[in-house]
């Protein structure tokens, strides 16, 4: 297991190689299919997302208390993101994407250009994974609603598998390639 | 005595947080059929773990508590408006209390109802029948598995498919190859053929109704149900499709007459985190039976 503590430096980013598990300590940042539309639009980002990770996740936070705490915070399909993902990677110089179904071709490009990874973490399990955010240090762009807002989590030990890397290899295009193969000579 | 607004709080609450026994025992057996530090073995036991604790910490399973879908079966002259009322009012206090994600989005206005109230949310299904009982089965579905969803229209030229059981199949296993990982596998299939667009869809959907141990009464759709799922996990896709043995868990098939003109498949995928329980509540409103 790889420890992957902030801050994210291309350095630690571009050691990574696909198919490692990686914890992840530090801060993160969620953000989804509003967010990355609004950024690619030209929107101004609330907080700086220089060396940051982007969590593709809308978590179940309710106040408790007049405390914002976690109910439930795993990842959502990050594919939805593909049209708007690389040049935001670009523009920012994102560290690392976490989600889950990986995503294509313009991710991957950006990802080998800028040095940012994918990492794939295990959707549904959002119990597993809320165990991991040990606090709520805000939130930005509520007006899209809970889940689609920005929230800044910090993090300790979370689990991801590194399906994209930034030398060009990607687990998603070679399972597809595969899977195709198999099916083809099955029919 | 409980309300039924509180009997459905608690079947909102129980639905999110755990998974039926069904299902359970379905995951359970899989996890070892993957191979010790592989991806898909990884993310076998992080299943497993996050099952047991969703339903120790009575918490949502999965963060996207999905679309709330109620099938209910009522007695004749039941009154369904005062049951929608009850219901709506359980599902904005779910949400309320965590149970539920704010997940109902208005698609002009971008805004977040912030209850999950709304047009088609949550969504009824009204069945009548004979008995005394009320019946009423909850399914919550992610959005993940929901958008890998899919409907042909044979003959399907790029995949083969002609008007027959063979091209049926053929249009399923192409479905699981576009899904890969994306809807949250190893996954469970729930597949109408016949039918038009919509009761198509609608009649996939209630195969999630069905045990995963049960068997399909049609015997060639219950061969066929087993031979998707043994040929899905040859493809090698695994969980989350980081490749393995385990790319279905299941696949339940149904059929509905369909136009001379239409053949329609289509295909509902359910991500592991099958999230399906049901009450039966006696005449008096007391619930008598938990039906998963």
């Amino acid at each position: 297991m790889i420890q992957l503590v902030e801050p994210y430096t291309e350095e630690k980013i571009r050691a990574l190689k696909m198919g490692e598990m990686v914890h992840v300590t530090g801060v993160i940042y969620t953000g989804r299919d509003a967010v990355h539309k609004f950024l690619h639009e030209g929107g101004k980002p609330p907080v700086d997302l220089q060396n940051a990770i982007i969590y593709h996740c809308g978590p179940v936070v309710i106040k408790e208390k007049g405390k914002w705490v976690v109910k439930a915070a795993g990842p959502t399909t990050s594919t939805r993101e593909e049209p708007y993902q690389g040049d935001i990677i670009e523009k920012f110089r994102i560290r690392a994407v976490i989600g889950k179904g990986g995503m294509g071709p313009k991710t991957l490009e950006a990802c080998r250009k800028i040095g940012c990874v994918y990492l794939h973490t295990i959707g549904g399990a959002a119990q597993v994974l809320a165990e991991c955010v040990t606090d709520i240090l805000g939130v930005h762009l509520e007006q899209f609603g809970s889940p689609e807002a920005i929230w800044v989590l910090r993090v300790k030990d979370f689990p991801a598998v590194v399906t994209m890397d930034s030398h060009g290899n990607s687990l998603h295009a070679a399972m597809l390639e595969q899977s195709k193969e198999r099916l083809k000579a099955i029919l | 005595m409980r309300s039924l607004k509180a009997n459905l709080l608690e079947l909102i609450r129980r639905t999110s947080a755990e998974l039926p026994d069904d299902v359970v025992n379905v995951i359970t057996r899989a996890t070892p059929q993957e191979q010790q530090g592989s991806g898909g073995r990884y993310a076998m036991d992080v299943i497993v773990k996050n099952i047991d604790m969703a339903k120790v910490k009575s918490a949502p399973l999965c963060q996207d508590t999905g679309s709330i879908l109620f099938f209910v079966k009522a007695p004749k002259g039941f009154d369904q408006l005062s049951f929608e009322k009850a219901a709506r009012d359980a599902v904005a206090e779910a949400t309320a209390k965590g149970y539920l994600r704010q997940n109902s989005v208005d698609s002009l206005t971008g805004r977040n109802t912030g209850n999950n109230l709304g047009p088609g949310s949550p969504s009824f299904h009204f069945h009548q029948h004979r008995g005394m009982r009320l019946d009423v089965r909850l399914i919550l579905k992610g959005g993940g598995c929901e958008n890998v969803g899919a409907q042909y229209s044979l003959p399907e030229v790029r995949v083969g498919a002609n008007r027959d059981l063979d091209g049926v199949r053929r249009v399923i296993l192409d479905a699981v190859v576009q899904a890969q990982g994306k809807g949250c596998g190893p996954g469970i299939l729930g597949v109408c053929i016949g039918g038009d667009r919509a009761t198509g869809y609608l009649h996939s959907k209630e195969q999630f109704l069905r045990k995963l141990d049960d068997a399909n009464p049609e015997a060639a759709l219950a061969a066929l149900e087993q031979d998707i799922v043994v040929t899905a996990n040859k493809l090698g896709i695994g969980p989350m499709g980081f490749g393995g043995a385990t790319t279905l868990l299941g696949c339940k098939i149904g059929a509905l007459n369909r136009l001379p003109a239409s053949y329609f498949v289509s295909i509902s995928y359910m991500c592991w985190a099958y999230r399906r329980q049901g009450i039966v509540l006696n005449d008096s409103g007391r619930i008598v039976e938990w039906l998963y």
